[in-house]
């Protein structure tokens, strides 16, 4: 198990160190430092073996959290436990940066103590955690006797992220899906591989216990009710569900349903989470297509072209959109031409950066540049990196519906009608690649 | 907040302030003390010194400053146990407190303060946390057993901590039930025997059910446990599956990977035509394909494991080689892994795409992992044969663009695209030597000399081309200089009138300017072959070269189930068992694979009494340098060990192997001396032969360090028949002493084409007479590509012969297609019998009439054991400890052996303390590898 937890400033020194196991000493925090953090650019793996001691680390910001062991542990479990730890700390107090985390450390050791015992992962919701560990530090003592069992049966028990007796007097709850558009495509406009990374955030005001039960246009549920011959036209609705080729729920909801009758129930934990992710790769709608052009005149000069279209319906505004394309290292001077937008060189980021604020449904807008080169007798070619698009539109790119969101709470008497329910959805770009 | 402000002291005389603050009157002067104190201590300062007065703040009601002086506690009370020991009444107070989350803490600290003394007053303490009401405080305490388990592991099992834990599994709060597994798991993976977990259908039951309501990680701990439990049948096995796929949708990577790994280790139970069996394996590619969207770090591990995947069940993911295309942005660590995995994916159907891929990727901008993409062009050239013309003119591309590294890896692909496939692309040579002045690196350079060389006959100038590189003969590397030699003397033998300056420079330069006897020894070998006899030189030397195999780099298959069993750990991310990387007893059994169904009979004799899944006998093959270690090494030395019977006493030379390492090179001739004892006579029965070589296996071994003894050590399978030489047939196998039976582990795998029946063996009588004490069981023929692992138990009273070495033993084996003969060499050990330990008395008195020259003694080197580990190990091999003492700090062991045929070997063995040399005197037992953990 997890034998040590450090965090480190950009320079290697130590902010926090909390050691759990005898066989992690000292001169492991040193050990780090001087083979990792010093070491910058060499460093190609996030774990690192030095002296019969793993290393796990990632960086946020600037800031290096490292766990360390000597056994064999289960190195996907450190990481997602260092992520979570990131979660926990942001929640605390926000960013994390060297100075909240010198001014909180007092709180992270507190933290670190109740989520990792003896190098084993602990309830470690900050929704439970917050009931007990807070930054007054003196709760503790005025709680009563049922003050303290509840918290110890919330940290403990079966719904460890959800505590009783939550009220609201307006139940509300608002559903966010987002998603991201990954394309990869090659020059000649063929899709090398697309695929949608999507995820249902919830913010639920709920008062109770409320049991939920969340339905979208998924293909597999949407087939069998056409089959048991029930509702609306077959037709209509078997055009519009999507196939879903793998989706991770938060572990609020019951898998073993989920995996025996594909329906997604669960209690929520109050405040905002993420309820699933998925992945779908087929039938996706890509918003923009990147039409690229390059054309090298002789050794100093390069023509550049590109055309993007969009192509969603006319009535929809995609927003945000950005068009990078990168020049060679022994670019001396670029003169660009748009006709939409703004666009930049940008030195610095050897890329001419293209921006248009927003553009509906069905257009198609064009930049074209001329690339004068400083001559190099450096043999390597250019790389040519993809031309890479960042964009935000307002509906989902693979095609997912929410059907419903049911809430049941049988102890209060508020019924799924009084819920006021909000459903948003927000394409985003991922990797959104063309090459040229 | 601003508790940065405590990170920035660094007057002098700062601890007095402390010191003052500390017992200051005012609360918050205290707290604000303590703060800095546990700040200093962060930053690596020593502030010990203010142990008492910190200790005094910790009777408050204060949780805050409670718990920053416990952490205070943690980190010193280690060297400061006598204060420490103030602290004790305070936690058994807490204990007490009404409060649940004051209980937990107080156990939760408790356990981590390492003094003995403070230990003691924990046990009654804990034992009440452990049957607390509270549920927080009882998944606290039981975590609390691992902790005191770790500290004094005895005292856990006297105070019964052990039974409390175990019912525990059957708690009614699913987080005590993880917790309780957790720990339980890490006490057992220190008592590999003790059957502690003690896994049945129940317990399993229990698990499932707290598997769908506990946290994550609780998640986790409950699926690493459920993957070492090995079902009764493929019934149970399935069900197992059935209750465990849900997991693949959780949202935690980690649990998603124990998950998969469950189903892959549960899945092998299952026969292939099972329905579920198919749906299992369609089940399984989505989430492995999902984990790619996590965070790079998480990536890098699902690709590690997903390479181990692929390996072992390459239908899982053979659709889905999209999303293993590398992205521009990824970190390199991600990249390289996503490489070898596309490799691994390519065939036929998706070739041309992975090309189109590859070569984008040779023209990006990390050396690394171009030279990796050229290289896998290479691979699946030599992989898909339909697309090696397609590799050939991509890598042609790449030489044209004379970035010097990609030529490089491009011609050292190319070289084993001709090996691959010769007489094929060989009008691409020209293309190739425009570029050799350009190739700086030895591997590059050896690869281009070598096709100079092979087709030295089609090069114009082969001979100026070979000339060119001779100039700087001395300057290059080993590797070089070697092929250089080869390519000149092929060249001669293609073209010998214009070349025989050449061939007698290059042959001078090797023999005698040179100082590697690797170069000379080849220098003079062919100088003598072209002397003597120039058609049997190039009979040699231009031999037909066997083709290169597809897959050059896959794990090994034993090794490869062993990491299986440990997806998602550091194992599988580093590709290496575990005893490679952890220190000590823990995690150090080797993990295997349930017996595969429906495929004859499962072999490995069952381990009786003692075997859990996870600890049959060892599984994997060890790397090159391990081999040499287990080479055995016996020296026969004279005659001296007494026996009661009227037999001669035979002797074997002792010799090293505490070490394991180049030392213990065998040595089965009398040069082995040189370690150890002189060649001396053998007893008459034996003949007068000197030395015995093979014998003692690793019966010791330093890589295992502390292990505890486990009966006698199993060398692990080496390959006895090779398939070239057996019409396919390829047998590997190793012996071993079970319960006081000999065993012959023999794995027979078919490399033909054709079926396998009517398996049989015989085996030449030897020197101690063993034989087989039954047919040779290969029930179902052995079909293509199909291993089948069989134990055949040996008896000793076959006919004796003195063989040469003492140990050898000539086997033939017999099957429909024909008999095949191979000798191999059995460990001595093997025939230490169970009853070898010497009465005292009697030991003494043989001792004393031994002759001198009947003593042979040598040393172990670097074992880092003392006397009684060593001991137990030796006595897992039936060597027997009879007496100890101690002399001028030295450590004696008196220790006695006897062998099946009634001869006896008595030793002395000396442990200088401090000083890792174990020196032996004796009648000569050869304390081979001594340690070994298995």
């Amino acid at each position: 198990m997890i034998g040590g937890l450090f965090i480190y400033n950009h320079k290697g020194e130590v902010l926090i160190s909390r050691v759990y196991r005898d066989d992690i000493g000292r001169n492991a925090v040193d050990a780090f430092r001087v083979n990792v953090i010093h070491a910058r650019q060499q460093v190609r793996s996030p774990v690192t073996n030095i002296a019969r001691t793993s290393f796990f680390h990632v960086k946020r910001s600037n800031i290096w959290l490292a766990a360390v062991t000597k056994q064999n542990v289960n190195a996907a479990m450190v990481f997602e436990f260092l992520y979570k730890m990131c979660d926990v700390m942001t929640a605390y107090f926000g960013k994390i940066s060297e100075e909240n985390i010198k001014n909180n450390f007092v709180l992270i050791y507190e933290l670190l103590d109740e989520i990792l015992d003896f190098g084993y992962p602990q309830n470690s919701e900050t929704g439970a955690l917050k009931t007990f560990i807070t930054q007054q530090g003196i709760k503790g003592q005025h709680q009563t006797k049922e003050e303290q069992s509840q918290i110890t049966s919330q940290v403990t028990g079966q719904i460890g992220w959800r505590r009783e007796g939550i009220k609201y007097r307006r139940n509300e709850l608002f559903l966010d899906v987002l998603e991201s558009v990954n394309l990869l495509m090659s020059p000649q406009g063929q899709v090398l591989s697309a695929h949608v990374s999507g995820r249902v955030v919830m913010k639920s005001y709920l008062s109770g216990m409320p049991e939920c039960k969340f339905g979208m246009n998924d293909k597999i549920v949407i087939d069998k009710q056409g089959k048991g011959g029930t509702t609306d036209e077959p037709g209509k609705s078997g055009k519009q569900s999507i196939a879903i080729d793998d989706c991770t729920f938060h572990q609020c909801v019951r898998l073993s349903k989920f995996d025996s009758e594909r329906s997604i129930s669960f209690i929520p934990p109050d405040g905002e989470y993420e309820l699933m992710r998925y992945r779908t790769t087929k039938d996706i709608i890509l918003p923009f297509r990147v039409i690229p052009l390059v054309r090298e005149v002789g050794r100093t000069k390069l023509e550049v072209k590109v055309v993007i279209k969009s192509n969603f319906k006319p009535s929809l505004l995609a927003q945000k959109i950005e068009v990078r394309i990168p020049t060679p290292l022994n670019t001396s001077g670029v003169q660009v031409i748009c006709m939409k937008g703004k666009a930049k060189y940008k030195a610095s980021e050897n890329a001419i950066v293209w921006k248009i604020k927003r553009m509906a449904g069905m257009k198609e807008s064009q930049i074209s540049a001329e690339i004068e080169l400083l001559p190099t007798n450096d043999k390597k070619k250019w790389a040519r990196p993809p031309i890479s698009m960042n964009f935000e539109v307002p509906f989902a790119p693979s095609g997912l519906k929410v059907r419903y969101l049911k809430v049941f709470e049988s102890k209060l008497n508020y019924s799924d009608h009084d819920v006021i329910k909000w459903v948003r959805y927000i394409g985003r770009s991922g990797i959104y690649e063309t090459r040229c | 907040m601003t508790d940065s402000k405590y990170f920035t002291t660094t007057k002098k005389g700062e601890i007095f302030e402390l010191k003052a603050e500390l017992n200051s009157d005012k609360k918050e002067k205290k707290k604000e003390a303590v703060k800095k104190v546990i700040a200093s201590m962060t930053v690596g300062k020593d502030v010990s010194a203010l142990f008492p007065d910190v200790v005094n703040c910790m009777q408050t009601d204060n949780l805050e400053l409670k718990k920053l002086v416990y952490l205070y506690l943690m980190n010193y009370a280690k060297s400061q146990p006598d204060m420490a020991i103030m602290a004790v009444n305070t936690f058994v107070k807490d204990c007490e407190d009404l409060n649940p989350l004051i209980r937990a803490l107080a156990v939760r600290t408790m356990g981590c303060i390492r003094v003995d003394k403070i230990t003691e007053y924990l046990c009654e303490p804990l034992r009440k946390c452990l049957k607390d009401e509270d549920p927080y405080v009882r998944k606290t305490a039981a975590v609390c057993v691992a902790k005191l388990h770790d500290i004094n592991a005895q005292l856990v099992e006297d105070q019964g901590f052990l039974d409390t834990l175990k019912d525990l599994i059957s708690d009614s709060n699913p987080m005590v039930v993880a917790n309780a597994v957790a720990a339980l798991s890490e006490i057992a993976e220190s008592h590999p025997n003790s059957n502690l977990l003690d896994l049945n259908p129940q317990t399993i039951n229990k698990l499932l059910t707290a598997l769908n309501e506990c946290t994550e990680w609780g998640q986790i701990f409950i699926l690493d446990c459920l993957a070492s439990y090995l079902p009764r049948d493929d019934r149970e096995s399935q069900s197992i599956c059935e209750r465990v796929t849900p997991r693949l949708s959780h949202a935690n990577s980690a649990v998603v990977l124990s998950a998969v790994k469950v189903l892959m280790k549960f899945m092998e139970m299952l026969p292939k035509d099972l329905d579920y069996y198919g749906t299992l394996l369609k089940k399984l590619a989505p989430p492995l394909v999902t984990l790619l969207s996590a965070e790079p770090e998480l990536q890098y591990v699902a690709l590690r494991n997903i390479n181990l995947i692929v390996q072992k069940r390459p239908e899982i993911l053979k659709h889905e080689m999209k999303v293993f295309f590398v992205k521009y942005n990824d970190p390199i660590y991600v990249k390289l892994e996503k490489l070898d995995i596309m490799i691994r994916l390519a065939s036929q159907a998706n070739i041309a795409q992975v090309l189109a891929e590859l070569k984008e990727y040779a023209t990006e901008v990390d050396v690394d992992f171009v030279r990796k993409a050229v290289r896998a062009i290479g691979r699946c050239a030599i992989k898909v044969e339909q697309s090696a013309e397609r590799c050939v003119s991509t890598l042609l591309d790449l030489i044209q663009t004379k970035v010097n590294y990609v030529v490089q890896e491009a011609i050292v692909v190319i070289k084993d695209i001709f090996r691959k496939y010769p007489n094929k692309y060989e009008s691409v040579i020209a293309t190739l030597c425009e570029n050799l002045d350009s190739l700086d690196e030895p591997e590059a350079r050896a690869a281009m000399i070598w096709i100079v060389g092979e087709y030295a006959e089609r090069i114009d100038n082969a001979d100026e081309l070979l000339e060119s590189f001779l100039e700087g003969f001395h300057d290059e590397s080993t590797q070089v200089q070697l092929q250089l030699l080869t390519a000149i003397v092929k060249l001669f033998l293609k073209k010998p009138t214009e070349t025989q300056e050449l061939v007698q420079q290059v042959l001078s330069l090797a023999t005698q300017d040179s100082d590697n006897p690797d170069l000379r020894d080849r220098g003079y070998i062919y100088w003598r072959l072209l002397s003597t006899d120039p058609v049997a030189a190039k009979e040699v030397v231009l031999a037909e070269k066997p083709l290169i195999s597809e897959e050059t780099d896959l794990i090994e298959p034993t090794l490869l189930e062993e990491l299986i069993c440990h997806i998602g750990t550091l194992a599988s991310v580093y590709h290496k068992p575990p005893s490679a990387f952890v220190e000590g007893s823990r995690g150090v059994q080797h993990k295997r694979l349930p017996p595969r169904a429906g495929s004859g009979e499962s072999t490995e004799s069952p381990d009786v009494g003692q075997s859990g899944p996870s600890e049959a006998p060892p599984a994997v093959i060890p790397s090159q340098g391990d081999l040499l270690g287990d080479l055995l090494n016996l020296d026969l030395a004279p005659p001296t060990a007494t026996v009661p019977s009227v037999q001669p006493s035979m002797q074997m030379g002792a010799m090293d192997l505490l070490g394991g390492g180049l030392d213990s090179l065998v040595c089965s001739s009398p040069m082995g001396a040189g370690l150890g004892a002189a060649p001396a006579a053998m007893p008459a029965s034996l003949g007068g032969a000197p030395a015995v070589g093979g014998g003692l296996g690793d019966l010791f071994d330093l890589g295992g360090g502390v292990g505890m003894p486990t009966g006698s050590y199993v060398a692990p399978k080496t390959v006895w028949l090779l398939a070239m030489k057996a019409k396919g047939l390829e047998i590997s196998g190793t012996f071993a002493r079970r319960g006081g039976i000999i065993q012959m582990d023999l794995s027979l795998t078919n490399k033909a084409m054709s079926v396998m029946t009517d398996f049989a063996i015989q085996f030449n009588r030897n020197s101690f007479g063993l034989a087989p004490a039954g047919p040779l069981q290969v029930l179902t023929p052995l079909s293509p590509n199909q291993t089948i692992d069989v134990s055949l138990p040996l008896s000793t009273s076959g006919p004796v012969m003195k063989m040469e070495p003492l140990n050898n033993l000539q086997v033939a084996v017999k099957n429909n297609i024909d008999v095949f003969y191979f000798s191999c060499q059995y460990p001595l050990s093997l025939l230490f019998v169970e009853d070898g330990k010497m009465d005292r008395q009697v030991f003494l008195a043989t001792w004393k009439d031994i002759p001198n020259d009947n003593e042979a003694q040598f040393q172990i080197k670097d074992i880092h054991l003392n006397s009684d580990v060593a001991s137990n190990k030796l006595q897992g091999s039936n060597i027997f400890t009879i007496a100890k003492r101690t002399v001028e700090g030295q450590d004696m062991l008196y220790q006695s052996v006897k062998l099946t045929n009634g001869i006896w070997v008595l030793a002395e063995m000396r442990i200088q303390t401090g000083n890792p040399n174990y020196t032996c005197t004796e009648p000569r037992i050869v304390y081979a590898n001594l340690l070994h953990s298995q």
